[in-house]
């Protein structure tokens, strides 16, 4: 048993209480040492990204309990990759908080920060419902800090709204985790597959109703159709490198699904097999519409970049819910390519916004921006990826996902959402940035507003470097696909999760 | 027993969901309050009702409770316990911020950056 598969909690943990020691010495120290945490962990999830590349899923029992009595942390290829993506996230948008000043307008913002990668990396790793709950509760404790960072009228009451849901979805996950122990009677995730393919078929009314449950849960907190109402006031008031952090926060309720649902409801799940799929891939595509309609009525640039946050959960969600080996891969592909733009297009926003003044991120004609080529270009540059247009990434990942689809019986429905959002959240991007960029110069010539301040140029770098991801992934697309086709096989092969799980024998943590 | 049981998760859950969707945050707070006991006691009684049996290795004991339910209900008591003094905390200072405690923030001054720039 290798001890690297816990440290990538352990570190945010033990660096949230560091930062707390160390905020009497000033910001600065915290600032560094937040970086320092953040790089480390980005190390961490390449050390253990490349033990899951190995292809076993490795298994740590806490407290050498052997599983189902203890609780064990499992790593895969999936988990490794999502521990890697939220790290790398998250250095950039601490980075990007440390060199804006962010973290100014409000206590504890670092030790905050450590405690949502804490939760985060925890119920990537772990392998138990209740632990996964618990997890689940501690990266909302920590974000709902966040969220509010810096307060204002409209954040708090935004907030308020999105604690007040999750308190909400917290209660029925209960609910859900209670019954599906009544019913299979562990809560260990290999084994309630074991259990629920091996249950009584006058138990498969509760645990279908279970299960559903589970998935509305899963849904509020990954923004499906109709509980997604909450994401975009939420996103679009939070502050920028807490939204741009937000963006892996969504993903988290699509990992859930894909590992609660995809091993307890696995092929081998006998008459329950894939009962969540068609809610998925219907409730997806009806997200996808919606967020398309939102994108287009947004009356700001941050209101917009939430919108397609929406729009990129919503085709993941249709991807996973087509049930198919390379509809999973592609839209794992496509989740490592929205979560890193969709962040970089916040920090974006929030330095648009800054550089306009008074006019804030609206789109009104205002004078125009100062100083405003790289932000023209980086606002190009993002809008042609994330609204999926040749050579970017998102391009890529939405042909792979329609060439996934082509054999599923709702092909041309799947076809006709996904190829109409992408136009609707096209035209609405191209309208967005001729107000933000070029309809000004043209009203306002010579009137500058002074009120606004130029982009920073060590912030301009942070998002560069983000959106280097968009080219970089096309350009590696073969490598990135072949990871991803290997990690959604795995994720099929449930039977070989269970063994690993559980069938270990009990003196293998000894060592 | 069942029946009792059954019927205060019952109450206490339409009690809350009731109380969720009013519009003021005070209600609110009640019914997420509520929603948490239900939770509680649905929990609870996931491990099968027993009277008087222990938890614990007993020798003289001929049947056992399921212990469990009972660590998950320690878990979730004290993490309901400190969501509600947080969702407290939040709902007074909307109340301060927004003029209201409406849940919306009716009438309370919106303007998009305020206290940001500040």
């Amino acid at each position: 048993m290798t001890h690297w598969i816990i440290l990538p909690v352990l570190l945010p943990l033990i660096g949230g209480l560091l930062q707390l020691v160390v905020r009497n010495f000033g910001l600065s120290l915290q600032r560094v040492l937040g970086l320092f945490l953040a790089g480390g962990l980005v190390a961490l999830g390449i050390k253990i990204l490349m033990l899951a590349q190995a292809g076993d899923t490795l298994v740590y029992e806490l407290g050498n309990w052997p599983a189902p009595f203890g609780i064990a942390l499992v790593l895969d290829r999936l988990s490794a990759m999502m521990v890697l993506l939220t790290s790398v996230l998250a250095l950039a948008a601490l980075w990007y908080a440390s060199v804006m000043r962010v973290d100014e307008k409000g206590s504890h913002f670092h030790v905050l920060f450590q405690l949502q990668l804490f939760g985060l990396n925890g119920a990537f790793l772990t392998g138990d419902v209740f632990n996964l709950f618990v997890f689940f509760e501690v990266l909302l404790l920590a974000s709902y800090g966040l969220l509010l960072h810096g307060s204002g009228a409209a954040r708090t009451r935004a907030g308020l709204h999105y604690v007040v849901i999750n308190l909400i979805g917290s209660a029925l996950f209960l609910f859900a985790v209670g019954a599906l122990y009544g019913a299979v009677g562990t809560l260990n995730i290999a084994d309630m597959a074991q259990k629920v393919a091996a249950a009584p078929a006058e138990r498969s009314g509760l645990i279908a109703a279970a299960g559903l449950l589970l998935l509305v849960v899963f849904a509020l907190k990954a923004a499906m159709f109709p509980l997604y109402l909450w994401l975009p006031r939420a996103y679009a008031n939070a502050s920028a490198p807490v939204a741009a952090f937000f963006a892996i926060m969504t993903k988290v309720g699509v990992y859930a699904i894909i590992r609660v649902h995809g091993t307890v409801f696995g092929e081998e799940a006998g008459e329950l097999a894939g009962l969540h799929m068609p809610w998925l891939l219907a409730g997806g595509l009806v997200t996808l519409v919606l967020a398309a309609l939102g994108v287009m009525a947004a009356r700001g640039l941050r209101e917009q970049v939430a919108y397609l946050v929406l729009a990129s959960v919503a085709t993941l969600l249709a991807a996973i819910g087509l049930n198919r080996t390379e509809a999973l891969a592609a839209g794992l592909y496509y989740l490592l390519h929205s979560t890193l733009l969709a962040g970089a297009f916040f920090l974006l926003a929030d330095l648009i916004r800054r550089s306009r003044g008074a006019a804030s991120d609206r789109f009104d004609t205002v004078a125009r921006i100062q100083d405003g080529r790289w932000l023209g270009i980086g606002f190009f540059f993002a809008a042609v990826a994330l609204a999926g247009l040749p050579p970017m990434s998102g391009f890529i990942g939405k042909i792979m996902i329609l060439n996934a689809a082509m054999e599923h019986p709702w092909r041309w429905l799947v076809l006709t959402c996904t190829l109409s959002a992408s136009l609707l959240i096209m035209v609405a991007l191209v309208r967005s940035g001729s107000f933000l960029f070029f309809r000004p110069q043209e009203m306002a010539l010579g009137e500058a507003d002074q009120s606004g301040e130029p982009p920073k140029r060590a912030a301009l770098w942070i998002i560069g470097s983000l959106l280097v991801t968009a080219p970089l992934l096309v350009l590696f697309a073969g490598g990135v696909m072949e990871f991803t086709t290997e990690t959604a096989t795995q994720l099929q092969e449930v039977p070989k999760y269970i063994e690993a799980v559980l069938e270990k024998p009990l003196t293998a943590g000894a060592r | 027993m069942e029946v009792l049981v059954a019927t205060s998760v019952g109450v206490m859950t339409t009690c809350g969901v009731y109380l969720v969707l009013r519009a003021s945050t005070f209600p609110v707070v009640v019914g997420l309050t509520l929603f948490s006991y239900a939770v509680n006691v649905f929990l609870f009684s996931m491990g099968r009702l027993k009277v008087g049996a222990p938890a614990v290795i007993d020798p003289a004991a001929d049947s056992y409770a399921d212990p469990l339910p009972q660590a998950l209900v320690l878990t979730a008591i004290v993490i309901a316990f400190a969501m509600t003094a947080f969702v407290i905390v939040l709902a007074l200072k909307a109340r301060d911020e927004l003029g209201n405690d409406h849940v919306d923030g009716l009438g309370g001054n919106l303007s998009d950056d305020e206290g940001r720039e500040a």
